[in-house]
């Protein structure tokens, strides 16, 4: 097998018994970016210099054995809107073209702790707001299935890496399904963990009390890997939650009795056909395990959407502010004064990002307030009620990641209302703040299909166990995506 | 004119933390610009603010003091707008579940004491500092900015619409200034701007509704928040006279140059500060047995130890008042009770009179005496025990002033004792009597003021030693026996 496709696990053994080195495997794969990415424009920034230095240390790490870990040597790609010191993080933005961070985010500090070895950046939707990289200033990331289909967004170029074997894990952020919806669409997993679970300090903000950073991989065992490296608590963010003991593994017993909850919401008329028949393989074969299903409503889910567009709007409105021209980011030599260079400033950002901010200006306005913010705020707190009663009756959640897999490129640039549709399924859990794990689980006319596992706050294991599981009864293949191969390489 | 005028202020404090709201910058007055900022104060993207716990406790500390009712639980906004010294386009504050509510101050105002109302106190961070610097020839002009100030933990203390005179005005923003020094929250300096005011005023005919209020702006100092009122009082009244009293709410600022206000914008074309729950900053639960810890800890106010002087020491009210707003006389004051068996007011009237005096010619305070109390108690036990006069006590008091020497030494080196013995007084005077024939024909002409004159050569004789009370009497004796021998009876 290429070493593309192997996982951490075998990438592991490999460093541990010298078979390869560090520096020689950080080679193979920016070797291997510059042969693909120009197909695909995964990566914004590739951080060749500072990745071969990370290597040779990794491998003097690895020679004494001192503070090796599992992740040591390994090679980890960073989606551009995470702070990385000394290394520019664009968003995807032109404003952003030449801001160079002076501090790492609290997970590339924990990365490099650790002796990851960090290959660069990349593409995204303009500030992650977006489903497609159709708003990235760096152009569309193409599908690694088909490259007439769209990788999804926001954090595609981190799912395309991964999918093409241009890096093994990757880091994505998740403010409505942007790890998990660019996952299901290359075939790749994703985790967007319990909101505070994972320091958000360092991750430019979208909608603060949304976003999530989260792991993207090529196996279960390989986010749960990056996952348990990232995860604890932050002194610097304060909405982080506790320190929970970090888990030695998956667990792996018996899925005997594991009640799993089919929500009806969620596989209504708007899924595609064959989404649903993939996604209840996965159900049947849960049940042949021992779990129990359970079909069940869950009846505020039918307001995700809209709840979802109020409060990430009106956040984005905000956390959009700072970029003024004053001091974070390009300027405008426009404008005869300081409002007039301001609103030149800002006209630099994209379509979406400007609609985005627009709407969430109107939201928080204060003849709006109140019908609008406050009114999505009382739904909020109505679904996570509505989610921990389901959870009394099941101990987590399976529905596909999206409805239907990767859309055309021209396809989504027609249809707004099909871009939504992808979006309903995935929003739920970050207005709740809990976890949620896309796998691949099948082909739809050569295109990968995501199932989606949602799990009570802070049940991360149970997510990992159940989706390993799935894995190993299904003897998956991980083989890499590079473009217009046709058909599946998972085996139904 | 027979006009009421109602002004509410808004004050803006500074407390007195090591490190910044919300990250561990230094708070240091003064420092080069920009040299005290970190990702967060200078908003960089990705930063998150960690809220500065000492800053919960000061505010608390400050409600407490002020009756506010503490929240159980408070929460911070994002007020938005974009100015060029806010780095993050938004300001977080409490908007809607402010850190206090409903409290209020007891004032003692010329009229008589009364209380006044405290809406609310609230949390916020202060913004960076714009300099500007206007076209020259070679220069199309700039502004800068210093982030050294971004960050900084304020409290805002929102009065009720209850002052009723720019005087009020100036004794209430006087009362709170001295109360927050009182708890050591602030520095309370208002030319650092570490306690700054603005106020809303507006005036209307007794019986009638209040009129439209002017918010004003840029009051940094009494002087100016007193000037700037009497100016909108007037401003507003002559409108009202003249039949055309202000019809819209409007925002202005005081012009030190102009000795005006001037107009800045109309209320209504104020932004819409779009204010929402900031999702960075979790609800901040506050403990009640902390807060009640916290009460239990505060330091006796200016207004209790004005009613305790009253009672206990009964002092005459303006002593009171005098003594126990200002904390240092407050502490010395006591100091010198515990050394001194006379009355308590006897060291009020020296503390208030020859030291204020002394203390105000050097501008300094009574921290900076370099006498302690129980010198002053010393000193004021001499003049009880009759060993010096009370002239003497005055020169005394300036040379400890100077020097910090105990008075015993003075008195000892100086040789100040007073002569009370009514022999040496008796030598003194028949020595004057003799040498002054003219002075005493004088008095014995009639002319009174003839004994001051002899008073004054026995005492610049003495040097001041002698008792004046014993020298009064002896003089007039003496006199009086010389009158005698006059007329001849043996």
């Amino acid at each position: 097998m290429e070493i593309a496709e192997l996982n951490v696990a075998a990438l592991r053994k490999m460093l541990d018994r010298r078979d390869i080195s560090a520096v020689e495997l950080t080679n193979y794969y920016l070797d291997r970016i510059a042969q693909l990415d120009p197909d695909f424009r995964a990566f914004i920034t590739v951080s060749r210099e500072q990745a071969l230095r990370m290597a040779s240390a990794a491998d003097q790490k690895l020679a004494t054995g001192e503070g090796a870990t599992a992740l040591t040597g390994i090679p980890v790609a960073v989606k551009d809107n995470i702070c990385t010191n000394g290394v520019r993080t664009t968003c995807a933005s032109r404003l952003l073209a030449d801001f160079t961070p002076i501090f790492d985010a609290t997970v590339v500090a924990k990365l490099k702790q650790v002796g990851a070895v960090l290959l660069g950046k990349t593409n995204l939707d303009e500030f992650a707001m977006g489903s497609s990289t159709k708003e990235s200033a760096y152009g569309l990331t193409p599908n690694p299935w088909d490259r007439r289909h769209v990788s999804g967004g926001s954090s595609s170029g981190s799912a395309v890496a991964v999918a093409t074997g241009m890096v093994p894990l990757a880091l994505g952020s998740d403010t409505g399904g942007s790890i998990r919806q660019p996952a299901a669409f290359c075939g790749v997993w994703g985790l967007k963990p319990t909101y505070g679970r994972v320091s958000r300090y360092g991750l430019v903000p979208y909608a603060p009390s949304l976003d999530q950073i989260g792991p993207i991989g090529r196996s279960t065992e390989d986010i749960f890997l990056l996952d348990r490296c990232i995860a604890g608590y932050d002194p610097l963010d304060p909405t982080s939650l506790p320190e929970q003991a970090a888990a030695a593994g998956i667990v792996t017993g018996s899925l005997r009795g594991l009640k799993v909850g089919l929500p009806r919401e969620l596989f209504g008329d708007s899924l595609a056909m064959g989404v649903k028949e993939r996604v209840m393989a996965v159900a049947r074969e849960l049940a042949a395990a021992g779990c129990i299903l359970t079909e069940l409503s869950l009846p505020s889910l039918q307001y995700a959407l809209p709840t979802y567009y109020l409060l990430a709007y009106a956040e984005a409105s905000s956390s959009m502010a700072r970029y003024d021209g004053v001091r974070h980011g390009k300027r405008a030599c426009s404008g005869s004064d300081v409002a007039g260079m301001m609103t030149a400033t800002r006209q630099e950002l994209g379509t979406e990002v400007k609609r985005r901010i627009l709407l969430g200006t109107y939201f928080l306005g204060k003849d709006c307030y109140d019908d609008y913010y406050v009114r999505a705020q009382q739904v909020r707190t109505w679904m996570k009620a509505d989610f921990a009663a389901a959870f009394t009756e099941c101990d987590l959640l399976l529905s596909p990641t999206t409805a239907t897999p990767a859309f055309t490129i021209d396809e989504e640039a027609l249809d707004e209302r099909a871009l939504a549709l992808t979006e309903c399924y995935t929003v739920a859990a970050n207005l709740t703040g809990i976890p949620a794990l896309t796998f691949p689980c099948g082909f739809l006319n050569h295109l990968p299909v995501g199932a989606q596992l949602m799990a009570p706050a802070g049940a991360e294991q149970r997510l990992f166990q159940v989706a390993s599981h799935w894995e190993a009864a299904t003897k998956r293949q991980t083989r890499c995506a590079q473009g217009d191969q046709k058909g599946a390489f998972y085996e139904l | 004119m027979n006009y009421e005028t109602v002004i509410g202020l808004e004050v803006h404090v500074q407390l007195k933390t090591k490190s910044k709201l919300w990250c561990g910058c230094a708070t240091t007055f003064g420092a080069a610009p920009n040299s005290q900022v970190c990702p967060v104060c200078l908003g960089l993207p990705g930063s998150l603010p960690v809220l500065n716990q000492k800053a919960v406790e000061l505010g608390v500390r400050t409600g407490l003091a002020l009756n506010c009712t503490i929240a159980v639980c408070c929460r911070f906004d994002r007020k938005q707008y974009f100015y060029p010294d806010l780095p993050k386009g938004y300001q977080i504050t409490q908007f809607h579940q402010p850190l206090g509510r409903g409290g209020w101050v007891e004032v003692p105002f010329a009229a008589g004491q009364r209380r006044v109302g405290i809406t609310e106190i609230h949390l916020e961070e202060e913004a960076g500092r714009t300099a500007h610097f206007p076209p020259e020839a070679d220069n199309p002009g700039y502004s800068l900015v210093d982030y050294n100030r971004s960050g900084l933990p304020l409290l805002e203390i929102v009065t009720a619409p209850e002052l009723r005179s720019p005087e009020e005005a100036r004794t209430m923003l006087e009362t709170l200034k001295v109360l927050l020094e009182e708890l050591e929250v602030t520095d309370g300096k208002m030319e650092e701007g570490s306690l700054r005011c603005d106020a809303n005023l507006s005036v209307h005919r007794p019986g009638e509704p209040l009129g439209k209020r002017v918010e004003l702006k840029n009051l940094n100092s009494f002087r100016a928040m007193e000037a700037a009122l009497a100016f909108e009082a007037g401003r507003q009244g002559v409108l009202l006279t003249n039949g055309a009293p202000l019809d819209r709410e409007e925002a202005r600022t005081w012009n030190e140059a102009k000795r005006k206000t001037v107009f800045m914008r109309f209320k209504e074309q104020a932004t819409d500060y779009r204010y929402f729950p900031e999702p960075d900053l979790p609800p901040v639960s506050i403990d009640g047995q902390w807060v009640e810890r916290l009460a239990a800890g505060l330091p006796e106010l200016p207004e209790a130890r004005r009613g305790r002087y009253l009672r206990e020491f009964r002092l005459p009210a303006d002593d009171a008042l005098l003594l126990s707003k200002n904390k240092a006389a407050a502490v010395f004051f006591e100091a010198v009770l515990g050394f001194y068996n006379g009355e308590a007011k006897t060291v009020s009237n020296w503390m208030l009179g020859d030291v204020t005096r002394l203390l105000k010619e050097e501008k300094i305070g009574f921290t900076d005496l370099k006498f302690g109390p129980e010198d002053l108690a010393a000193l004021l036990s001499f003049l009880d025990r009759n060993e010096i006069s009370g002239k003497i006590a005055k020169i005394v008091l300036a040379e400890m002033f100077q020097t910090g020497t105990p008075p015993a030494a003075i008195i000892h080196a100086r040789g100040l004792f007073q002569i009370n013995d009514p022999q040496a007084i008796k030598a003194l005077v028949l020595e004057t009597l003799a040498a002054n024939g003219e002075a005493v024909r004088a008095y014995k002409s009639g002319k009174e003021k003839a004994v001051a004159f002899l008073v004054g050569d026995v005492m610049r004789k003495s040097k001041g030693r002698v008792n004046p009370e014993l020298l009064d009497r002896i003089l007039k004796f003496e006199l009086a026996v010389d009158e005698i021998k006059d007329i001849g009876v043996d």
